[in-house]
């Protein structure tokens, strides 16, 4: 139990700006984007604490964190909120840096706004090639879709995101 | 087409909000929440996670609580705007109206049953040192329960400050000298003059004349007695003697 507990709060230390960065990409806001990637690290403790020694040292941790914030993210548009927080209710605070930062910041916002607003399968498949600039096998296993089909969900987001017409594509 | 995607790569780089690590951590159960609290004691900062209230103290600053938590307790620590029915919960608690559930890993077994014991003793009464050692079995330890005692984590909540010596004086404090435990016990109603004066007089034990029963002078069964009906006794071997039995209630002796 004590070496899952250490394992865990490398994980969260190691990975928590991926997994935020993922988040936000895939919400388009910074709120949900908090939600998401703390539901996400929550799973992955859960996970963990059943999880054989030998299976979480071979645990591929990058792509399984990438797995669980997806599954998040399409669990929460079906509906399903699990609510996990009772005592530890908590906001994040939003701390403006210097100014420079803060038009960075509406400049990233804007961004994923518009990159939240690609139909799922696209957008799955654009911010984890190149937000998170996985590699398009990487991509196909954390999504379990053939590796054809990401490269042509990539290729139709892009396209999106390229023209002005972000919306409704050819959906 | 590059454009995107350079802006794309811009989005990876964002970071996490600060403290959002310790938040997770949090909320899996591995660092504590706390936030400040105005009580009936004036502000007290208090920790808590999953199991319960881990820690409370009337620490100066922000500052001088988290650094105190993390050599004492040996955890992580994040500061968190508390849940909106907590407050009520801690003003409840304080003034003996609920039982919050408390975390007490960490601690020794033997501090454990210590705390676990005072919290028995309720509202407006005191016991000694020697009865917490006995009642947990261990009767020769009452400097041992001082220790315990005086290393509480969660003073005011778990009351310690209702034990005091059984000659009357009220002994050291760890939630703020004497004089606060004088404070505190006198506003929960005991009454602290009438008790060191019995226990200068060297009575330990007050008894009732109609029912044979003799308690700690505070214990709530025997203060409902009329003045003339009262008898005290310096030992329990003075009251065995008289023909009394001890309370069943607060315990002054191994209730046969």
């Amino acid at each position: 139990m004590e070496g899952t507990e250490r394992v865990f709060e490398r994980l969260v230390h190691e990975h928590q700006h991926r997994v935020y960065a993922l988040s936000l990409a895939l919400t388009g806001n910074r709120h949900d984007a908090e939600d998401v990637a703390q539901d996400t690290f929550l799973r992955a403790y859960r996970a963990l604490a059943t999880y054989p020694p030998d299976r979480i040292r071979e645990l591929k941790q990058k792509a399984w964190l990438h797995r669980i914030a997806v599954n998040v993210v399409r669990n929460r548009v079906r509906g399903v909120r699990p609510s996990l927080v009772e005592l530890n209710g908590s906001e994040p605070s939003l701390s403006s840096g210097p100014e420079d930062d803060v038009m960075r910041k509406a400049e990233i916002d804007e961004l994923a706004a518009r990159v939240a607003c690609l139909p799922a399968r696209y957008r799955e498949a654009v911010v984890l090639r190149h937000v998170q600039d996985l590699s398009y096998a990487e991509v196909a296993e954390a999504l379990g879709q053939p590796v054809g089909t990401v490269k042509a969900n990539v290729h139709r987001g892009l396209k999106i995101l390229r023209g002005e017409n972000h919306g409704d594509g050819d959906d | 087409m590059a454009t995107v995607m350079i802006d794309l790569k811009r989005l990876g780089d964002v970071k996490a909000p600060a403290g959002f690590a310790e938040r997770v951590l949090a909320q899996a159960g591995m660092a504590d929440s706390y936030a400040v609290f105005d009580t009936v004691l004036g502000p007290v900062y208090v920790a808590w996670n999953r199991l319960g209230v881990s820690a409370a103290m009337r620490s100066k600053s922000s500052a001088e609580f988290e650094s105190w938590f993390r050599k004492d307790v040996g955890r992580q620590l994040v500061r968190v705007d508390p849940p909106a029915d907590l407050a009520a919960k801690i003003e409840d608690q304080l003034e003996g109206r609920r039982r919050l559930r408390f975390d007490l890993r960490g601690l020794t077994s033997f501090s454990q049953a210590v705390l676990s014991k005072t919290l028995e003793i309720p509202r407006g009464q005191v016991r000694p040192y020697g009865w917490i050692a006995r009642e947990i079995g261990h009767p020769a330890a009452v400097r041992a329960v001082g220790t315990a005692l005086a290393n509480n984590p969660i003073p005011y909540f778990i009351p310690c400050h209702r034990v005091i010596r059984s000659d009357g004086v009220i002994g050291n404090y760890g939630g703020g000298g004497p004089e606060a435990k004088k404070n505190i016990l006198t506003l929960e109603g005991v009454q602290l003059k009438r008790l060191q004066q019995l226990a200068r007089a060297g009575f330990r034990y007050e008894g009732v004349r109609s029912t044979k029963v003799f308690c700690f002078p505070t214990c709530y069964h025997g203060r409902a007695a009329k003045e003339q009906n009262i008898v005290q006794f310096h030992s329990e071997q003075e009251a065995y003697s008289a023909g009394y039995r001890p309370c069943k209630h607060c315990r002054p002796a191994v209730v046969a």
